[in-house]
């Protein structure tokens, strides 16, 4: 007698454990299909010649619908780890989005202030006043001569990257 | 199959086939409510027929809607608002009600947290709503994405980076809600899909619950009395309505909700036509533009009290950072409503005039939540953000200290 | 009784919360600005010499239509849209309407110092040159002089559109004026004016609701004033004017004006009788019940 009750529970048991596999499976691929599409992930590079910035003022180009800050840094500015060189410049590259609730910041002389809330970042990008919780965000990026690509991870942005995290 | 005669009218009919004459009964005659009721009580129907302004509205407003970033805001300003016949009432229509369907919810909730009818026997009642108002207002975030106006492209940009909070997953996390990198045309269509489908469809799912978590406990009163309802409908029945405490769902009861809908339709109708500036915010009427940020960026008047708890707290504390404190923060602004019947340890069900420390706790609220609400939508500097503060820190202690206030009342009333 | 108490209270708390969510607050973000001055006090204008119109075409003959078209006294525009765009960074606007749009005061001040009167000179450093030389080297004579010869050409009365695409549509497209045909789009190509301004003068389509009324009467009078840096030039419109480019912005913006406003009061009449029906039924079924 017991081991009918025992047999009818474990096919119930496993068929259970069937479907259940079935309705994970399906999850999956549902939540796969709000995933980035492959041309979006693809047309996430950007180039910008670095060459032709005016020192003290920084240019806003849009990458992956971003607007990318890009400051050629005046000798006044000083020199920073995340500073990107280029030969003899110092440029300061960050994504133009307010790391507090992401509004873009405005250029007021020498710093970035964000109307939202009045979040602050200095020159170097680094976070000084209001409730911005870490410096701008640095893009990806890779260096040929003068000019960068938004998007390829190269050496001098994995570098900077490094001295971020630490 | 049963045995069938045949039937004298159409009514005989179907009542045959479908026993339509104790479904009417069971929903409508027989279905007792409380007499001692005040217009408070219609709420229910109002927030009943503005979901419906707003499904009808919505229906015709799909009709000529294209969700693409590119169409989207002149599908909205120019095709429907000068091109369709009608087109700007429906769209005024649907925007008003948007918005005043939130001032009901609010008037619907703070009635039954003062009559005490979140309490014993009525949390499934109670958690019911509240899952309303938070499916309502997923529904109000996504459709005002649609116009794809400034507001629209800043507001989820700012909602969909809340997201990056979670830990680990945070970053990845934001990418997937939004299907791309920055709020784009995939977030668009998704939020298209949710506001015009998925979640009106769970809304009525969560609405029939609604409906049928208040039959076995019944309708609250005003003096938040418990009585025999069969008793009370058997007096009714007998003729002697004048002393029964209950009275039918329909005609009685119906015809007190139709007279308040009649009041509310004027004031809602008064609105579309000529004040509407405050639920069709001027800043939409910008098409979205993903490189600029508005001067002033602030969600719709129902989200400014949550909007606000979440950026209240500007300054890090004791080492835990200002935007995490702000997140968890908001995170039990929008869920604590949830445990309300659970936080409340008075055993006694009553209106909150009968019960003084409590009495003082709702007031208090009250206020605290319009400070929020107007403090969420001014500049959040200076004074401004310590009162922001002050009222988002106050929120929070209210609800930890409910169980306290509502334990001195039983206490002193000698329940405990 | 007891029930128009809860109503008071109700309707205490939703009248606070509204008045600080919407008129308070949005006083707070836009603080109130001067009234619009139309009579450009502040410029260097006419100074009260008289102009005379005779004397004063033979100087804008000689002077002017190099760049400028007078289509209604015969001389046509020099160069199409896309070339003068391409040499001047923004399409020189006709003038033979010049004289009624804008200011006599302004107009003197704007031939003499273009870059000045309209407030841009902010815009124009670095070498960078505003494209209408100044005339300030002219005798003041010779500037009333051409700015009553301009007077004197322009027509007696505009419709709200010829008002709109003389003075506004070389800059700005308002593309809802016209979308089967694509007539309303701006004169100057889009690049042209993105680099000669530094960013894209917006489409005006919809600024009567993003702005309104009071907002954009001040703000063409004077642009600094709401938007202190701004590359939009000061343009100089008489009342008249003006108040024919926001009427145009609201036909173009809001079509359905008329029709809500004639259709508003007819529902809430019949909600009314829909309410009076509506207490009647109910009163009559709660009879029997209390």
């Amino acid at each position: 007698m017991s081991n009918e009750t025992n047999r009818r529970d474990f096919l119930g048991y496993s068929f259970a454990a069937v479907a259940a596999v079935g309705g994970a499976a399906s999850l999956v691929g549902m939540k796969r299909a709000w995933d980035p599409l492959p041309s979006v992930l693809a047309g996430g590079f950007t180039d910008v010649e670095l060459g032709s910035l005016k020192a003290g003022t920084p240019v806003t180009v849009s990458w992956r619908g971003k607007p990318i800050f890009l400051l050629k840094k005046t000798a006044e500015m000083g020199e920073a780890p995340r500073d990107l060189v280029i030969g003899s410049d110092r440029f300061t590259v960050a994504i133009g989005l307010c790391t507090h609730l992401g509004c873009i910041p405005a250029w007021k002389k020498d710093m970035w202030k964000c109307a939202c809330h009045g979040g602050e970042f200095n020159a170097n990008a680094k976070n000084t006043f209001g409730p911005p919780p870490r410096p701008l965000d640095l893009p990806p990026f890779s260096v040929k001569g003068t000019s960068i690509t938004l998007g390829e991870e190269g050496p001098e942005y994995k570098k900077i990257a490094a001295t971020m995290m630490a | 199959m049963a045995k069938f005669e045949k039937a004298n009218s159409v009514g005989e009919w179907l009542d045959q086939r479908l026993n339509t004459t104790t479904f009417n009964k069971v929903m409508m005659t027989e279905y007792w409510i409380p007499k001692d009721i005040n217009f408070l009580w219609a709420m229910g129907v109002l927030l009943a027929t503005t979901f419906t302004i707003l499904i009808i509205s919505g229906i015709f407003l799909m009709m000529y809607y294209k969700p693409d970033i590119n169409l989207a805001f002149d599908s909205v300003n120019y095709t429907i608002m000068q091109e369709v016949a009608f087109g700007w009432l429906f769209r005024h229509m649907h925007g008003v009600a948007a918005s005043v369907v939130f001032l009901v919810i609010y008037i619907h909730m703070f009635t039954g947290i003062y009559y005490g009818s979140y309490k014993q026997g009525r949390e499934m009642i109670w958690i019911s709503g509240m899952l309303l108002f938070m499916t309502f207002s997923a529904a109000g975030f996504s459709g005002y994405m649609l116009p794809w106006g400034q507001m629209s492209y800043w507001a989820a940009m700012v909602i969909t980076n809340l997201f990056g909070g979670v830990p680990v997953i945070g970053d990845a996390l934001v990418v997937w809600i939004r299907g791309d990198f920055n709020v784009a045309d995939a977030t668009l269509t998704r939020f298209f899909m949710l506001h015009v489908f998925l979640l009106p469809v769970t809304i009525m799912g969560i609405i029939a619950l609604h409906f049928y978590t208040l039959r076995i406990p019944h309708v609250n009163n005003q003096s938040s009395e418990e009585f025999d309802f069969d008793e009370e409908a058997e007096k009714y029945l007998a003729g002697n309505k004048k002393e029964s405490k209950v009275i039918p769902f329909w005609p009685v009861f119906i015809s007190k909700d139709l007279a308040v809908l009649g009041i509310f339709l004027i004031f809602y109708f008064y609105l579309v036509f000529f004040h509407y500036n405050f639920a069709m915010d001027p800043v939409n009427f910008d098409p979205a533009d993903n490189m600029v940020t508005p001067a002033h960026i602030y969600p719709e008047w129902y989200f400014l009290w949550s909007y606000e708890v979440l950026r209240g707290f500007f300054f890090d504390i004791a080492g835990f950072k200002a935007f995490d404190i702000g997140l968890i923060a908001f995170a039990f602004a929008n869920g604590i409503f949830l445990v309300l019947p659970w936080l409340d340890r008075d055993p006694a069900i009553l209106p909150a005039h009968k019960r003084p420390a409590f009495f003082i706790w709702f007031w208090v609220l009250m206020a605290d939540l319009i400070v929020l609400t107007v403090y969420g939508k001014l500049p959040p500097t200076g004074v401004n953000a310590w009162v922001g503060f002050f009222a988002a820190t106050l929120f929070i202690i209210l609800f930890l200290v409910l169980p306290i206030i509502t334990k001195i009342d039983a206490k002193r009333r000698g329940s405990l | 009784m007891r029930e128009l108490k809860i109503l008071a209270v109700v309707v205490a708390l939703t009248l606070i919360t509204y008045w600080g969510v919407e008129p308070f607050a949005h006083s707070q973000m836009h603080p109130h600005v001067a009234d619009a001055d139309y009579k450009f006090a502040d410029v260097d204008g006419l100074n009260g010499t008289k102009g005379d119109p005779v004397a004063g075409e033979a100087l804008v003959t000689a002077n002017c239509t190099a760049c400028h078209s007078i289509k209604s006294k015969g001389f046509p525009e020099v160069m199409d849209n896309a070339s003068s765009a391409a040499a001047y960074g923004v399409t020189p606007p006709d003038l033979g309407s010049a004289g009624k749009l804008y200011n006599a005061d302004y107009l003197a001040a704007f031939i003499k110092d273009p870059a000045k009167a309209s407030d841009v000179s902010h815009k124009f450093v670095d070498g960078r040159a505003h494209p209408m030389p100044g005339y300030g080297w002219m005798q003041p004579q010779e500037i009333a002089d051409m700015v009553a010869y301009l007077q004197s050409i322009a027509p007696k009365e505009m419709s709200n559109k010829e008002v709109f695409t003389d003075a506004c549509q070389r800059c700005h497209s308002i593309k809802y004026a016209d979308m089967q045909k694509g007539t309303m789009a701006a004169f100057t190509p889009n690049d042209n004016i993105k680099d000669y301004m530094g960013k894209l003068p917006p489409d005006l389509s919809q600024y009567i609701k993003s702005r309104g009324h009071e907002y954009l009467e001040t703000f063409i009078n004077n642009p600094q004033k709401h938007l202190e840096g701004t590359a939009m030039p000061r343009v100089g419109l008489t009342k008249d004017s003006q108040d024919q480019v926001i009427t145009y912005l609201e036909e173009v913006g809001d079509t359905s004006k008329a029709q809500r406003e004639e259709l508003g009061p007819k529902f809430l009449i019949y909600m009314v009788i829909f309410a009076i029906f509506a207490f009647l039924w109910k009163n009559s079924k709660w009879r029997e019940v209390h």
